[in-house]
């Protein structure tokens, strides 16, 4: 069993849960008959879906289709009554824990931005960070002058430089937005979840997100939900229709956007 | 690094400076300056201040885990009582032969009991050091197994909170009954000196005087170091977005123990101080009220910046020694009364206050 494997290896003090990433199949991440149930009703509905690594992926559908279920359940945040769930060929994510799973490489963006209020931009993206997160390393943690470049770096990345001292709880929608995209990149996940980046933004802060996601895909593999349909134009290669818990359809923006089942549910209402 | 945590904390420079000169000078005006000079301080001022200093360390303690993990607890006063415990241990072996049935181990609550030998859990409370490691570990086991499982089991907020009430609780019942061996509602007292030194002489409770002092100041660097560190800042992001900082990679259930672990021993520490001072501890000391009371001294002095708690402790504590003085019965009612008023009015607490007059 690819779970024991990963259990084990996670135990294996020589290696860290992301060095135990196998994708010499070039998938990321395996979404695999997952069934999520709430008081009866299916949020998500036997639903299989694959991340390619390195692509940008862009998830649509309706209000309640299921998008921000799938991203709880790859993230941790809710376990399924079914199926599996893989991140490369060996780590199984259902026997991780969220912190874990962020570890492992997995970052994700909220649909409501989440910063951490008083502290300052600098210091979110700083807590953000890549590095070891147990207790006495994060007492005796310094920053070295490389990482604080690598903040600055990505300070510049989204546009917050000058709000770099500022408490993150001032700063506008769109800016809070980009300050938990900046956290993502701190990370450095193999995998980014993005939920909902545009909401709230003017077209100008849209414009530079779509730049800004644009370019992280390569590096990263980038999974995008967002109503938005001219901003999901503007950055897609692959689309995936979600509906009722389940994929309606997959393929380019035109493709989906011809097929009559999406139309019917979604593009049509 | 002792630098860096006391760089931007003036209300902080401030509370170790007047520690420091109270070392230096309440040990003089106690011993050195004559009884009739009006600059002397009797043994009951000194033993008053000390039991003071004990009180604000156990503030500084409950703020490190309510004002910058978000963890309202009030169970507190049980990790102050097991390291008072500690102590009073000590302090009962110390006595030998001297209690009023002269038996050279048991204590005379045992003799009373008609036990024959000393049980399990008292052997090597003879001896300071196990005694002194026992009044840090005993709040820090405690508190880490406590932690382990409500943090575990994510219970927050005001649950959290009620199981801490009833953890104490249980410890109060539990210590109040004979069998357990600490004593029954009597607890432990009579002591008659500490490491050799004579309790009632003047000498020794400035001694206890100046160790409160300094534990209370090395206890506020030690918070301080903790809270302008990396850790302090993840500590106060749990606090403000619990899930986001999982997210981000924290575990955040060890963080929490961790911090909630070295509170309680900080409690502990200053339990174990108290006791020699007040010459007794007994079950009451678990009673539920306590923690809430040292929650209310937190909230005056405002919370969530650590010099605050202590100024709460020590403001609180100097009003409850006058207003007892005339009301013995009422201070239940005036502490509540003070809670509903600086939560009220006073969110940031009194040293709020004070920081928004500098500014404004
Ligand atoms: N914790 C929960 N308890 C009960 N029902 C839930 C829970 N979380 C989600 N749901 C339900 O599951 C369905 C899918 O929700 P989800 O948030 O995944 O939709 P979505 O596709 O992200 O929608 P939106 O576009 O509005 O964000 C919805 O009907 C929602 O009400
Ligand atoms: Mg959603």
């Amino acid at each position: 069993m690819g779970g024991q494997v990963a259990r084990w290896q996670y135990l294996n003090p020589g290696k860290t849960l992301a060095e135990t990433l196998n994708i010499s199949h070039k998938t990321l991440l395996y979404v695999e008959g997952v069934t999520v149930s709430f008081d009866g009703f299916r949020a998500l509905n036997d639903l299989s879906f694959y991340v390619d690594l390195g692509e940008l992926r862009c998830v649509i559908g309706p209000n309640g289709a299921g998008k921000t279920t799938m991203m709880d359940v790859v993230t941790g945040k809710t376990r399924p009554d079914s199926g599996y769930v893989f991140f490369g060929q060996t780590i199984n994510l259902l026997e991780l824990d969220e912190p874990r799973i962020a570890q492992a490489g997995i970052g994700r963006k909220f649909q409501k931005p989440t910063v951490f209020e008083s502290h300052s931009v600098f210091e979110n993206l700083e807590l953000a960070m890549a590095g070891d997160k147990r207790v006495w390393p994060t007492l005796r943690a310094r920053l070295s002058g490389e990482q604080r470049d690598r903040i600055d770096e990505v300070l510049g990345i989204v546009g917050l430089r000058e709000q770099a001292r500022g408490l993150a709880g001032a700063l506008s929608h769109g800016q809070k937005q980009w300050l938990e995209i900046g956290m993502l990149l701190m990370q450095d996940p193999l995998l980014l979840l993005v939920d909902e980046p545009v909401a709230g933004m003017t077209h100008q802060e849209m414009d530079r997100t779509a730049e800004l996601l644009r370019s992280l895909a390569g590096r990263h593999s980038v999974v995008v939900v967002e109503h938005d349909m001219d901003f999901v134009r503007s950055i897609a290669k692959r689309v995936t229709v979600l509906h009722q818990g389940a994929v309606l359809a997959e393929g380019s923006m035109d493709d989906v956007q011809q097929d009559p089942r999406v139309v019917e549910v979604y593009l049509g209402e | 690094m002792i630098i860096r945590a006391m760089k931007d904390d003036t209300g902080g420079q401030i509370l170790l400076a007047v520690l420091l000169a109270a070392v230096l000078l309440v040990p003089i005006l106690s011993l050195a300056v004559p009884d009739s000079s009006p600059l002397h301080l009797s043994t009951y001022t000194v033993t008053l201040l000390g039991k003071y200093l004990c009180y604000a360390l156990l503030a500084v303690a409950v703020d490190l885990v309510w004002g910058y993990l978000g963890i309202l607890s009030l169970g507190h006063g049980a990790f102050f009582a097991l390291g008072g415990y500690a102590m009073g241990m000590y302090l009962m072996r110390q006595i030998g032969d001297r209690g009023v049935y002269g038996d050279p181990v048991l204590p005379d609550f045992m003799v009373f009991l008609d036990w024959k030998e000393l049980p399990w859990f008292w052997q090597g409370f003879d001896m300071f050091w196990f005694a002194a490691l026992m009044a840090l570990l005993a709040p820090g086991v405690l508190a880490y197994l406590f932690g382990y499982l409500a943090f575990r089991s994510r219970v927050t907020g005001v649950y959290l909170s009620i199981i801490t009430q009833a953890l104490t609780y249980a410890l109060m019942l539990a210590f109040f009954r004979n069998e357990m061996g600490f004593g029954g509602n009597n607890g432990l007292t009579d002591f008659k000196d500490l490491l050799g030194f004579d309790l009632q002489s003047d000498a020794t409770r400035a001694g206890l005087f100046v160790a409160s002092a300094l534990a209370l100041g090395l206890g506020y660097l030690a918070c301080r170091i903790i809270v302008t560190s990396r850790l302090g800042r993840v500590t106060v992001a749990i606090r403000d977005a619990e899930s986001r900082t999982r997210f981000i990679g924290y575990r955040v259930e060890q963080i929490k123990a961790a911090i909630f672990t070295f509170s309680a021993m900080l409690a502990g520490l200053a339990g174990a101080l108290y006791v020699p001072q007040v010459g007794i501890i007994n079950p009451s000391e678990f009673s539920p009220i306590n923690s809430i009371e040292i929650v209310i001294w937190v909230a005056v002095g405002g919370r969530a910046t650590l010099y605050g708690a202590a100024v709460g402790a020590l403001m609180v504590n100097y009003g409850k020694s006058l207003f007892t003085a005339v009301f013995p019965d009422a201070w239940l009612f005036a502490l509540g009364g003070l809670f509903v008023l600086v939560t009220l009015l006073l969110p940031r607490g009194l040293t709020g206050l004070l920081r928004q007059r500098s500014a404004g």
